[in-house]
């Protein structure tokens, strides 16, 4: 339970703000509940700033309900629309310049292993396609390559959302947008396979459109990078006000690019990552 | 005016107050403690304090996470003092239980947070706040706010060396510490009875 892991000071317990107290009582924090349980504990972010029909919001929901031990986990943003709902998630975080959050969780990850060396201590990146794909590409890149033992999670919106809708290197070729009247050029940017070819253990794809599978996505991402090596996961989420959808039709969206085949659901994962989590996902089975 | 002759008093100071260290003014040595800017020995700024909080109409404490959160040994006698501190002296308590910025709004009638702490001296209408268990970085960045912002008296109570831009500020404050201000708190209540009597009807 949270509240052998937090306990407000006795005399505070009254004045403290009542998502505090539901935090200690009813949080995820030391306890094993996970998507489907959502509706039935304290979630880490309940309120956001983002757009109605925010397919980010739901990734964002789905990834915090997922993380196997978020009172151990450090989530590193970077600017962009995620970076808004950040200042709202009951999970240590930190805001790093745009693109430099790859370079900051490597740092980070290593500045805690010798910080707290009998305790596993986990390093999420959670950033959007710009920062990833763009502008972070080399930190992003240049940490696979050193092989950290962090979880890159891009939420992919296929578009630079919150300074008026600029292309972006996932956006797909022809896209037009608010600020690409004559429609992109150049193809998405395949960062999965760059991603595994850049020394990722676990590479997957997914969307909120499949909630259980993220979940089981975002956990074995984490898990192998504690173990094996760094890991990418990419979150199609695509943006209603950019893409000028209704906020209801997100999901029916990403079904739509999954049937015409230009959003797929993949997983990757190394030799070494599927054993690692053959033996891990045994035990858990066993018990 | 010549950095010696800093003043820190309470605002509006204007939008970006200087930092009051910049102004020249020195953070206090053991047993001693800032008044406004100046250095005085340790018992006058207690006295001061609790001058402050028994004229104040509506004095508000806002303790930080390192005296909510019972996150090591200790914790719990000093929030204890805290507490008794705040009931000696008439006071409220609205909590500042972390330090997220929490876009685009707080809840200024239940909590007070060091990126926007305007928001809650203007809702509740304090004349006089005291900081107790806020990080430093984090207690220096509210205090400058309050104080380019707001009229309030800030009292920043520090563990550690103290906050030049809080209008009062003691070092090294422990459970103890804290016991001792309760006591003068009290002595100058009793001397004051019309004060301790109606504090709480005049809010």
């Amino acid at each position: 339970m949270s509240e052998s892991l937090f306990r407000i000071s006795p005399g505070f317990e009254e004045v403290m703000p009542v998502e505090y107290r539901e935090l200690v009582t009813n949080g995820p924090c030391g306890r094993e509940v996970g998507v489907s349980d959502l509706g039935t504990f304290k979630e880490l972010i309940e309120e956001h700033p983002l757009c109605a029909g925010c397919n980010m919001g739901l990734a964002l929901r789905l990834i915090l309900a997922s993380l196997p031990k978020p009172e151990d986990t450090v989530i590193v943003g970077s600017t962009g629309c995620s970076s808004l709902a950040f200042t709202q998630v009951a999970v240590h975080n930190i805001h790093s310049l745009f693109g430099n959050q790859n370079a900051v969780a490597s740092g980070l990850k290593r500045a805690l292993r010798l910080r707290f060396p009998d305790k596993v201590k986990d390093v999420v990146v959670i950033a959007g396609d710009g920062a990833t794909v763009d502008i972070g590409l080399d930190m992003v890149m240049q940490s696979w390559f050193r092989r950290e033992r962090i979880t890159t999670i891009m939420l992919d919106n296929e578009v630079y959302a919150n300074t008026g809708g600029q292309e972006s290197g996932m956006s797909p070729q022809g896209t037009v947008l608010n600020m690409a009247p004559l429609g992109k050029r150049f193809p998405k940017v395949a960062l999965p396979e760059i991603a595994r070819e850049a020394g990722c253990a676990y590479v997957a794809t997914i969307s909120p459109a499949q909630p259980k599978r993220l979940e089981r996505m975002v956990r074995r991402a984490i898990l192998t990078a504690r173990e094996v090596g760094p890991t990418y996961v990419q979150i199609f989420c695509p943006c209603p006000t950019n893409f000028k959808f209704r906020p209801n039709e997100g999901l029916q969206k990403i079904k739509q690019r999954q049937k015409e085949g230009t959003f797929q659901v993949r997983e990757y994962v190394s030799p070494e990552a599927q054993a690692f989590l053959a033996e891990l996902e045994g035990a858990d089975h066993e018990k | 005016m010549t950095a010696s002759e800093y003043r820190v008093l309470p605002g509006p100071e204007g939008y970006l107050p200087p930092a009051a260290a910049c102004m020249g003014v020195m953070l206090p040595e053991p047993g001693e403690a800032l008044v406004e800017g100046k250095i005085v020995p340790e018992e006058d700024a207690l006295q001061k304090i609790a001058e402050k909080l028994l004229a104040a109409r509506n004095p508000v404490f806002f303790p930080g996470p390192l005296v909510l959160w019972a996150w090591r040994e200790g914790v719990a006698e000093k929030a204890k003092a805290v507490v008794e501190l705040v009931e000696a002296a008439g006071a409220r308590i609205i909590p500042m239980p972390d330090y997220r910025p929490k876009y685009p709004m707080i809840n200024p009638a239940v909590e007070i947070n060091p990126n926007h702490p305007n928001l809650t001296i203007w809702h509740n209408r304090i004349d006089v706040g005291v900081f107790v268990g806020v990080h430093c970085h984090y207690a220096n960045v509210a205090l400058k706010i309050i104080r380019g912002g707001t009229d309030c008296y800030t009292i920043a109570l520090c563990g550690e060396m103290g906050h030049e831009d809080a209008m009062i500020t003691l070092r090294d404050v422990d459970a103890a510490k804290l016991r001792r201000l309760t006591e003068v708190v009290k002595t100058r209540a009793q001397a004051r009875p019309a004060r301790a009597a109606g504090a709480h009807e005049r809010r």
